[in-house]
This record gives C-alpha cells, sequence and structure tokens, in this order.
C-alpha cells in the first residue's frame, strides 16, 4: 500500500516543484513573500474541505455540495457576528461545525436512506443550500465591518514569520483537521471502513462492515467540515456574499483530491496527497495572476491539470499492475 | 439439558427453510443439522438451491420460511434457541462464517486488513497494527500461506484470496464454517492444502458445510451428504456408507424425460458447414476446445458452472478475447472481435443473464426487440417508429409472447416472455447460427416449452444452434449432439438421442471419462 501511495505522491510533488521553479524562472517575482503569502492563505479552506471530500471520494461517492454549504453556513454565521458582534470566534466556528454538520446528515440521508446517488442528491443540496443562503440573508451581504476583528486577525496574521512570510492562523487550524483526518483514516476503525467498503462495497457488507452507518458519518463528517471551512471564508475574505461565498469551490476541492492520488474509483487515497493537490492548485492559481495570465484561464486550467493528474495515475497504475505481473 | 459440543449435539439446526426470488421458489422446506467435528457436504446440481441455503445460514439472506435453531455458548453450558440470523455481522458475531464462491477481497487493502475487516484489533479505541499483523502472521502461517500480511491483497491469486478468507473468518472464532464451490477455481494442489486446513479444523470440533458439486472432492472429505434437488431435499446420506453413483443417481431423480424429444432419430443435417471452432484456447477459461455446428443441428455444451461454456460462447462472440485457436463460418476463417463484428457474419447470442445482458429493461418492448436491427430500420440516421412497431409487432406474435403494449416497459414482462423479446430481437436480425447461454433460466415450466418448440423450429429453418445449458432434462431434450465440458475442456461427446442424465452427470463431474 505504501508504494502504491508514494508513487501517487511523487508524481504530485514532481508536478509542484516544476510549476514553482518554472513560473519562478519566468516571473522572478513569483519567488518573493507576497505570492508566497498568497499561496499560504489560498489553501486553507481547501484543505479543510478537501480532507472530507477525499474520504467521500474514496466510498465512490462525491459531493458537490460543499461550496453551497460553506456559503450557507458562512452567512449564517456572519449574520450572527452581526447581531451579537461580541461573540466567541472559537464558538463559531464550532457553530459552523454544527451547521455542517446538519446540512452533511441531510446528504447522507438522501444518499443511504432514500437511495439517492450521490451525485444527484449533491446536486440538489448544492442548489438548495445556495438558495437557503440567499433567502435567509435576504440576498445581503454580510460586510467586513460586520465581522469582528478577531476572526479576520486569523488569516492576516500567525504566529510564524520568516522574511516576510507569515504563516497565518487558519493555515493551522487546517493543518490541525489534516492532522485529525490522519488519524481517522489510520488508527480509528470508521477510518478504515471507509477504505473497506470503498475497495469492494458488497463485500464490506457480507464481512459485516456497517456500510450505511459509515457511508452516513462520511457525509455527515464532510459537510461539518464545510460548516467550518464557511467560518475561514468569513475569516479569509473579510465579508461572506450569499452569491459567491463558495460558489465554484466543489470542483477546486474535488480537482485537489484527485489530483492528490485519491482513485476515483474508490478504496485508495492519502491525507499526504490531498495536502499535496491543495498546494498544488494554490501554487498554479497564483502563479497564474503573477504571471499575469487571466482569471478567466484559471478554470480550464484546473481542468488540465486534472485531465493530467488522472492520466498520470492511469499510467502509474499500468506500470504498477506490469511490475507485478513481472514478478 | 447441558452437553457438550463435542458429543455430536447439533451446533445448528435449520428446519423447513423456505426461500423464493421474485416468485421463484429456490428452496422448498430443507431441512439441515450440521454437528461439530463433521463435514457435512451439500450437494446438488446448478440451481438446486445449495448456496441459498449457505448464505441463509451466513445471514445474507432473510428465508422467507422456516427455523433454525442455534446452540449459543453461554456463560456456563450451552442453550439452544430459535434464532434469527440478522445479517452477515450477526452470523459472524454467532460464530457462523462463510467462505464465498468468489472471494471477497478488498484489493486496496493489504492483507492483514483484509483478514481483519470490520474487527479490527484496537487498543484504547485506535486500530492497533501490531497486534493485527502478528495476528495475521499467526492465522496465515497456520494455514501455510506463503504471504506476507503487508501485502496489498489486490495482485494475489484466487487461492491466496481464499486463504485470506479463511483466515478472516477464523480470526471470528467461528464454530460453524460455510464453504461454498470454495474449490471452484482452485488447481488440485490447492484444493488438497484447502482440505488439510479444514480436515484440521473438523477436528478441532466446527462444524462445516462443505457446498459443491465435484463429487470426486466430497467423497475426499465429507463424512455426510445432504442432496438437493429442485430446491428440495432428497437425500441424506453417511459418506462411508454411500457412493459417487447414488449420489448421482438422487442429484438428477427426476425422469430424464421431462420434457419430449421431437425427434427420436437422427436428424438428416444439411452437410454445409455452419459454425466450427478449432483449438480455440484462453488459459485459466478454456483450453483447447474444438467442435462444429452444422445448419439445422443443434449442439448442446453440457457441464457444471464454471467450466467454461458461456466463456466460449462469449469467446466465439466477440465479447472476450482467446489467446490461440480458429473461428470458421461457412468454412471461412472470421476474425470477430467484438458483438457488432459477430453480429455482421451472422451470429446471434442470447446471453445467460438476460436482465443484465440481455435487455434494456426501462425501455419498451419495440426498442428492446428492434435492438439488432435499428440500423436497418432507420433512413438517414432517423428512426421509423411506425416500422418498428409493425416488426416487433410482428415477431413477438411469431413467438406468442404476452405483452399489453409495445410501449411496455421490458421489465414488466415475465421471465418467459422476456426471453422471448431477447429472441425476437436476434430472429428480426437473422442469423445463421444461434448461440444460446442458458435459455431457460428463471423461465416457468410452460413457457420453457414453448421456448424449446421455438428453437427446434428455427433449427429446421437450417440455423446452426449453439445452446449452453445447465438443465439436464433441457439438454437431453433439445440436443443433437451433447458436448461435456469440463474444468474449461471438452470431456465428452455423445449423440443426444442415446445420451442418459446419468452419463452426462458423470462426465461433467469428473467421475468416469466417457467414450467420446
Amino acid at each position: 500500500m505504501r508504494r502504491n501511495l508514494l508513487a501517487r505522491e511523487a508524481g504530485t510533488l514532481v508536478l509542484l516543484v516544476l510549476v514553482f521553479v518554472g513560473a519562478g524562472l519566468k516571473e522572478p517575482r513569483f519567488w518573493q513573500a507576497d505570492s508566497l503569502n498568497s499561496i499560504l492563505l489560498w489553501i486553507p479552506l481547501l484543505v479543510v474541505v478537501g480532507m472530507g471530500q477525499m474520504l467521500v471520494i474514496v466510498t465512490r461517492g462525491i459531493d458537490v455540495s460543499v461550496g453551497s454549504m460553506v456559503g450557507l453556513s458562512g452567512m449564517l454565521v456572519g449574520m450572527l457576528f452581526k447581531d451579537s458582534p461580541s461573540t466567541n470566534v472559537y464558538f463559531a466556528m464550532g457553530l459552523g461545525l454544527l451547521i455542517g454538520a446538519v446540512l452533511g446528515s441531510l446528504n447522507g440521508l438522501l444518499i443511504t436512506r432514500a437511495k439517492v446517488p450521490p451525485i444527484i442528491a449533491t446536486l440538489g443540496t448544492l442548489s438548495a443550500y445556495r438558495g437557503l443562503a440567499f433567502i435567509v440573508s435576504g440576498s445581503k451581504q454580510i460586510d467586513g465591518n460586520n465581522l469582528p476583528d478577531a476572526l479576520t486577525r486569523l488569516s492576516l496574521t500567525g504566529p510564524i514569520h520568516m522574511n516576510g512570510v507569515t504563516v497565518p492562523w487558519i493555515l493551522l487550524i487546517a493543518l490541525a483537521i489534516a492532522g485529525l483526518a490522519a488519524f481517522i483514516v489510520r488508527s480509528t476503525r470508521f477510518g478504515r471502513d471507509v477504505f473497506t467498503l470503498g475497495s469492494n462495497p458488497g463485500g464490506a457488507r457480507l464481512r459485516g462492515v456497517p456500510v450505511i452507518r459509515t457511508t452516513f458519518l462520511v457525509y455527515a463528517l464532510t459537510g461539518a467540515l464545510a460548516g467550518l471551512a464557511g467560518v475561514l471564508y468569513a475569516s479569509r475574505f473579510g465579508f461572506v456574499n450569499p452569491a459567491s461565498a463558495g460558489s465554484g469551490l466543489e470542483l477546486v476541492v474535488i480537482a485537489a483530491v484527485v489530483i492528490g492520488g485519491t482513485k476515483v474509483s474508490g478504496g485508495s487515497g492519502s491525507v499526504l496527497g490531498v495536502l499535496l493537490g491543495c498546494l498544488l492548485l494554490g501554487t498554479i492559481n497564483v502563479a497564474l495572476s503573477v504571471l499575469g495570465i487571466e482569471a478567466t484561464w484559471q478554470m480550464l486550467v484546473y481542468g488540465v491539470v486534472i485531465l493530467i493528474a488522472l492520466l498520470v495515475d492511469k499510467g502509474v497504475q499500468g506500470g504498477l499492475s506490469r511490475m507485478q505481473e513481472a514478478k | 439439558m447441558l452437553r457438550n459440543p463435542m458429543s455430536g449435539e447439533t451446533l445448528i439446526k435449520a428446519s423447513e427453510i423456505r426461500m423464493s426470488f421474485g416468485g421463484v421458489e429456490v428452496l422448498k422446506g430443507v431441512d439441515l443439522e450440521l454437528r461439530p467435528g463433521e463435514v457435512h457436504a451439500i450437494v446438488g446440481e446448478n440451481g438446486a438451491g445449495k448456496s441459498t441455503l449457505a448464505k441463509i445460514l451466513a445471514g445474507v439472506h432473510q428465508p422467507t420460511g422456516g427455523e433454525l435453531e442455534l446452540v449459543e455458548p453461554r456463560p456456563v453450558g450451552l442453550k439452544t434457541r430459535a434464532t434469527k440470523i440478522e445479517s452477515p455481522r450477526h452470523a459472524l458475531e454467532l460464530g457462523i462464517g462463510l467462505i464465498h464462491q468468489e472471494p471477497l477481497t478488498f484489493p486496496d487493502l493489504t492483507v492483514a486488513e483484509n483478514i481483519f475487516v470490520g474487527h479490527q484489533p484496537t487498543r484504547g479505541g485506535r486500530v492497533d497494527w501490531r497486534s493485527m499483523h502478528s495476528r495475521a502472521e499467526e492465522l496465515l502461517g497456520s494455514l501455510g500461506a506463503k504471504f506476507s500480511p503487508h501485502q496489498l491483497a489486490g495482485g494475489l491469486s484466487v487461492a491466496d484470496q481464499q486463504i485470506i478468507e479463511l483466515a478472516s473468518v477464523l480470526s471470528h472464532g467461528v464454530r460453524i464454517l460455510l464453504l461454498d464451490e470454495t474449490t471452484a477455481s482452485l488447481t488440485p494442489k490447492e484444493v488438497k492444502e484447502l482440505f488439510t486446513v479444514v480436515g484440521r479444523l473438523r477436528d478441532e470440533g466446527c462444524a462445516i458445510a462443505f457446498v459443491s458439486h465435484k463429487l470426486d472432492e466430497v467423497f475426499a472429505i465429507s463424512d455426510r451428504i445432504t442432496v438437493l434437488r429442485d430446491a428440495d431435499k432428497v437425500g441424506e446420506l453417511r459418506t462411508s456408507e454411500s457412493s459417487p453413483a447414488e449420489v448421482v443417481r438422487l442429484m438428477i431423480g427426476r425422469e430424464a424425460g421431462l420434457y419430449e424429444r421431437a425427434n427420436a432419430g437422427e436428424k438428416d443435417l444439411d452437410q454445409a458447414p455452419g459454425l466450427a471452432v478449432s483449438r480455440l484456447t484462453c488459459p485459466g477459461k478454456f483450453e483447447d476446445v474444438s467442435f462444429e455446428v452444422r445448419p439445422g443441428e443443434i449442439v448442446a455444451l453440457a457441464g457444471l458452472v464454471g467450466a467454461g461454456r458461456t466463456e466460449v460462447c462469449e469467446a466465439i462472440f466477440g465479447v472476450r478475447k482467446f489467446v490461440s485457436g480458429q473461428v470458421r463460418i461457412g468454412g471461412e476463417p472470421v476474425r470477430i472481435d467484438s458483438p457488432r463484428a459477430a453480429i455482421r457474419h451472422g451470429l446471434a447470442m442470447v446471453p445467460e443473464d438476460r436482465q443484465h445482458d440481455g435487455l434494456l429493461l426501462p425501455m419498451s418492448l419495440s426498442s428492446n426487440a428492434t435492438l439488432a436491427i435499428v440500423q436497418r430500420l432507420s433512413a438517414k440516421g432517423w428512426l421509423n417508429i411506425k416500422n418498428e412497431a409493425s416488426r416487433s409487432k410482428d415477431y413477438l406474435a411469431r413467438l406468442k409472447t404476452k405483452y399489453s403494449s409495445l410501449e411496455q416497459a421490458a421489465r414488466e414482462l415475465s421471465g418467459g416472455n422476456q426471453q422471448k423479446i431477447v429472441l425476437a430481437k436476434w430472429l428480426m436480425s437473422e442469423p445463421r447460427i444461434l448461440i444460446l447461454d442458458e435459455p431457460t433460466r428463471g423461465v416457468d415450466i410452460g413457457a420453457k416449452e414453448e421456448v424449446h418448440r421455438l428453437i427446434r423450429e428455427l433449427a429446421s429453418q437450417g440455423l446452426a444452434v449453439l445452446m449452453v445449458s445447465s438443465d439436464l432434462p433441457e439438454v437431453l431434450a433439445m440436443a443433437d449432439r451433447i458436448l461435456v465440458t469440463r474444468e474449461g475442456r471438452i470431456v465428452g461427446e455423445m449423440p443426444g438421442n442415446t445420451a442418459t442424465a446419468e452419463e452426462v452427470m458423470l462426465a461433467a463431474t469428473g467421475q468416469v471419462a466417457s467414450a467420446a
């Protein structure tokens, strides 16, 4: 298992180095503190949501509603801050987790109880949750002056500084979540059950794995993480707009997870891989803007990178199975 | 009433077990008792209900009737009580483990994880990898496995995967072990190794059920044999007091002439070449398969499930690749690498699993029926609906299909009528060679004869018919020639009008080398 995953992760790492070096050679500004800060600020949201999405994809599912959950949770928490500005930031994060857990549980129920295919169920809630964000907010944006400084400081400051590069608090929060995910994946029965049922769903049931419960929990957990990411979104951007908050995030997250070597056919994926995937996309994103390539190109670039990652992955897989046959 | 299980007391008792799937009865009140220290073989022809019985005991299926009584270990002594085995998980908790026909492997997980799926050892709530690996190592060692618990299970052979399953079941500490056709894909050496382990478990006091149709193996390992036929239990024998011939007689049982044979004598065959296959080989599936089917002839491939019959048909029809050998049609060698090419060469195939491969269940009868000739019915890419309907009506009437509207979804029809739709589809393509894989599986008796009549009629019109059937009476009633297959090879050939069920069965189970 290790060798296999390392091969996938190595591919992402190589791509990362290529982009980082290539962009810097073309435009040395890319290697300066400003770009690095942008990258570090860009990836936390992606990492938090990506951990859940990875587990979902490992179960052979998909959750395209994560962007809307980020938006709705961010909006609800933002409204709370507007009403009572003295709300504790960590309490708000807990609330975000809770809101997300409820939204994710609804996804989980649709998928495990009503047996709606994940892509359809979450496509439905993608639209429904976005609609709710408009309804609860009366289509009005939560502005920066409604958000407490304590919240925005989490993105603007951090405990580690080096040559003008700041590691922001929200990145540390994201890394803590990643650490927790790694623990769940490696050291809990729930985590192992996720990989088991992704590897062979029919077999998992016959071997007594609680397939329904595990699947439900995966979607609930993904919702909770997206809910937390909603609060981080408010911190990072300093405002919450019902239309744009988290909009389109699902595509970037899925891209990061897949680029990080998570097998789309289920059963395999790693926290380290997803971290590298997020880092790669963040680097590409900032590189594009430093190189003066218009934002409109980004979607195309993501798409191409996903396809390259899948092709490389297929090549690696083919190589591995040939190696095994030759043995 | 507290007794030692080693004394021969029944560990699990199933009484009057009934089961039906979609209205078809697969078990009609079957009894089974498993005792510790005993290997109990469950034999029967394909479809007799063996696997279903094993799966009920393992909690995979809930029986529609009957009762299960289980001796449960209690802190003090033992207690028998009626039980519902709710799920595979519950079965394992009760100490009942099933080794499935196809090993349940988790290719992305390591061997150790495969063994401890669903019950990883934990320490303080955390998965204890060290203990998992050492226990896996121990279990694998006791089973004589030669691979590491750290390895990914994905690349292992079927035999190794079966060892993993065995280790997994044993890691639950089962008292009742069910083996469902476990030897189907093992080499003789692997079977021997498996039997060594099974014998040891028996000596340790496990109750073992061995589901199989390989009689040599049954006689090598079992102490007791339950014979199932057509969903019913027809006998329970002590292996030492029985013989393969007796078991075969019980397995076949019903009068071989269940269906009437139309032509008692030899058919006057057109000597023109039809379909000829020579030395077709696909390692692991079938080897060195050669035969010929002439226009007007019905040739049946008889044998047990897993003998490679379906694979041969799929290879001829271009669904499956073969490594060497040749297919000739009308005397000309042809290269068929896709079903599309097969259809172009005048072949048609009715697949075994009609729900899955033969029909588009949610689509209308007329779309299903005209599927193979959709191109001919359309002009410039546009489908002529009127044409589609009239053709469909025509053919469905010829096949005496019962339906209410051509717009009905195919899934609404009964098994027999669904099969007629599949047949209609292929007949419209006006094939020269028709391959039928289990043409009457899941079709009720009345409709069966209807399908038989149809097949004969088609042959009499000059079609070369190659039929795979596990229904012996059907083979005996329909075939002009019977080719018996076993383990991917043709092991016997018999004229259909004189062959007997015993002859075919003995050849198929490898008891007697049949005279070709």
